[in-house]
């Protein structure tokens, strides 16, 4: 092999190389993507409400419907209080969700919210909620979470309703459960 | 002629002896014809596999209701004639034509990697030995699509995913070895006067889908890294539980996976555009413009992989730019469509079997480009998706496309590989029974796609089932004449005629130059480019 071919042959690897760690790169740029752009109905984390940036709008309703799942391999039952609430822009609310551990071992638990339509996601706001941590529960425990949201008076207007959903997931597997009882335990 | 090639007797000792004797000669050579020919019997041993996985799920699919297999083997079917096809049969075959006719075209005298070369290939054999091995384990193999979405391809997969990973690795790293070494011969073994912009087409598509490669390969073992990890090490890079998300393989996979349709088309283009001036005995209409079209899809295909995930949830900014771009790639394919078309006005044609192939791939492969089109249509996107819309779409492109382009190769080339022309009264019949075969299969398709009938399913609604029956009877015409083209390919080696050594009339390019069969060594002396010989 010549010089020239030695050249291109290690700028080639250098390349490969590089598309290979690229690949790796995709996952925090698509983060950040969703983030920026709202996509996927990521809604972001605990929001601080302060009464008087609010206002009310109490000549318009937007009705916010809950779903909860629970994941194929995860046996705790998982609830809301409510199907759905009607509510003004602008109010701060209160849900309660409920799950239980059904099974005789110490498990633990992790909701992921999605919220439709995606492009919503800016306008609603969480104060609190079970979805930020993990849920650990003895045998037979049941937990009462409550959930506190607004949602912005800035939602645009043709958004009438809105979709909550909740998948519940097994995380037992993926934590130390001897850290994550003193640190993680939601009240 | 082949003065270039004898004039110089006597120089070199090396240079002399042929090739080994025996199984030898196959597992070391270094000979990039000898590696050519070993790409070209393997990608033809899995073009059988994977076309017997086709007719058995278009066996399956000949009457509504279940017949031959359990639902659960009829999605290891497709998913493994998929892949197959695509890793196995359509790259492989283009790999293996590059290395026979690279180094010809362009007056070098090997691939400027030899050893790299003998590797690339004999580790092909083993990735496939090992993902074709996982149908026999408990559990079976792949059923989760060649697209292998996560988390049907992590949490449900069945145990022998890891295999798959695996050979996916392997079958990555050949090609990125094939692709350095493809690239390197090209930019620094060209004979002195072959510029850039003399270089035959098919030397040209090659480079760009080289550099695809090598772009792309990596990122999908990337991908398959992190299935690796997810499913072994605890992570979550595609599981919601963990933090992960698993549209974002869809957005890896299709990172990957549009430019690699890409790859499978563009060396087609290649061949393509050497066959045509031939056989119509004008020289290619508008030569750069081809090589700038080439290019342009290359870089189009990076922007546009989210237009097949259109149904994942998109802003509407997005899906209108991924439809738009996707757009865009008409134009750069529709100069070399006008290009072929102008190269063939006005010709002096004539019909032998390789032209008969690239017409029919000029037909039908602007027919699956337009039925693209209406697939890059978003708001259309949403009826046509996961539907026999988009298999008939794909196998357009890829069967009377990809298949046809490496048939028309073969016919092409082999008096030059082994001095003995293919019977052509045989090579007509086997065209139109691929040609018939391809349509009778295929075209229906697109009707019963319209109608609503989803794709990868074992069963169907019974207004399906007259289309269905159609279909299958043109798969097994296809599939049998394949068979017949292995009859036509074995009676050329045995005891087809003599070729001479421009084999054709109107056949332009260095690789005519040289005596028919191609001799173990060629251009061990760089040859003079002539005019006459610089691209076709």
């Amino acid at each position: 092999m010549n010089q020239s071919s030695l050249r291109t042959v290690r700028k080639l690897i250098m390349l490969a190389l590089g598309m290979f760690g690229f690949a790796f790169a995709l996952v925090p740029l698509y983060d950040l993507l969703c983030e920026l752009t709202g996509l996927n109905g990521k809604t972001a984390g605990a929001y601080v409400y302060d009464p008087a940036r609010e206002s009310v709008d109490e000549t318009r309703t937007v009705r916010v419907i809950f779903i909860t799942n629970t994941n194929a391999d995860m046996p705790w039952k998982f609830w809301s209080e409510k199907g759905g609430v009607e509510v003004h822009p602008g109010e701060l609310h209160t849900v309660n969700f409920f799950v239980t551990n059904p099974t005789d071992k110490v498990m633990v638990g992790q909701a992921v919210p999605s919220l439709a339509p995606g492009l919503a996601v800016d306008y609603f706001h969480k104060t609190e909620c079970f979805c930020f941590e993990r849920q650990v529960l003895q045998p037979g425990e049941m937990m009462e979470m409550p959930m506190r949201f607004i949602v912005g008076s800035e939602l645009p207007g043709h958004v009438a309703s809105l979709n909550l959903s909740y998948s519940l997931f097994d995380v037992t597997d993926f934590v130390d459960l001897s850290t994550e009882d003193a640190a993680n335990n939601p009240s | 002629m082949s003065e270039v090639v004898e004039a110089h007797a006597g120089h070199d000792d090396h240079e002399h002896h042929g090739p080994a004797k025996g199984l030898a000669r196959w597992l070391f050579t270094t000979n990039h014809k000898d590696i050519g020919t070993l790409y070209l019997w393997f990608s033809f041993t899995m073009f059988l596999i994977g076309g017997v996985m086709a007719l058995i799920v278009r066996a399956e699919l000949f009457e509504p209701g279940m017949q031959f297999v359990v639902p659960e083997f009829f999605n290891q079917m497709t998913t493994n004639h998929g892949l197959i096809m695509v890793f196995g049969a359509v790259m492989p075959a283009f790999v293996g034509l590059a290395n026979w006719l690279v180094p010809m075209m362009i007056g070098a005298p090997d691939m400027a990697l030899p050893r790299l070369n003998n590797l690339s290939f004999w580790i092909l054999p083993f990735a496939f030995s090992i993902m074709i091995s996982t149908l026999f384990m408990e559990g079976g193999g792949p059923n989760f699509g060649w697209t292998f979405y996560a988390p049907l391809s992590t949490t449900y997969a069945p145990d022998s995913v890891t295999y798959f990973i695996f050979a996916v690795h392997l079958m990555g790293a050949s090609s990125i070895m094939g692709s350095i070494n493809i690239i390197a011969t090209i930019l620094n073994m060209r004979a002195l006067g072959m510029t850039l912009m003399k270089m035959p087409l098919f030397v040209w598509t090659w480079l760009i889908t080289a550099y695809l490669l090598i772009a792309v390969m990596p990122v999908l073992a990337g991908a398959v890294t992190m299935m690796l990890f997810d499913i072994h090490f605890g992570t979550s890079f595609f599981n919601a539980a963990g933090g992960g998300d698993p549209v974002m393989f869809q957005h890896i996979f299709w990172f990957f996976g549009h430019p690699e349709v890409y790859i499978m088309i563009l060396p087609a283009f290649g061949i393509v555009s050497q066959i045509i001036p031939t056989f119509a005995r004008k020289p290619l209409f508008g030569y750069d413009s081809m090589v700038y079209a080439v290019a342009s899809i290359a870089f189009l295909s990076f922007i546009v992989w989210a237009h097949h995930m259109f149904t994942v949830g998109m802003p509407l900014a997005g899906q209108l730019f991924f439809m738009y771009a996707t757009m865009l790639i008409a134009i750069p394919t529709g100069v070399k469509v006008f290009n072929w078309i102008s190269t063939m006005w006005r010709g002096s044609m004539s019909f032998e079997t390789p032209m008969l192939f690239a017409i029919a791939f000029v037909v039908l492969f602007t027919i699956g480009g337009f039925s693209g089109l209406m697939l890059a249509i978003t708001p259309a996107d949403y009826q046509y998706h996961d539907t026999y819309f988009v298999v008939a779409h794909f196998h357009y492109v890829l069967v009377p496309g990809a298949i046809f382009s490496i048939i028309a190769a073969t016919y092409y080339w082999i008096p030059k590989w082994c001095g003995r022309m293919y019977d052509e009264r045989l090579g007509k019949l086997h065209f139109w029974l691929s040609f018939i075969g391809v349509n009778v299969t295929f075209f229906p398709q697109h009707f019963s796609g319209l109608a609503g009938m989803p794709r990868r399913i074992p069963d169907y609604a019974l207004q399906f089932a007259d289309f269905n029956m159609l279909s299958s009877i043109g798969a097994f015409i296809f599939g049998f004449s394949q068979v017949f083209f292995l009859y036509i390919v074995i009676k050329t080696i045995r005891s087809g005629k003599p070729a001479t050594d421009r084999v054709w009339e109107g056949a332009h390019g260095l690789e005519w130059t040289i005596p028919s069969p191609a001799p173990y060594h060629t251009f061990t002396h760089p040859p003079r480019i002539t005019d006459a010989e610089a691209h076709s």
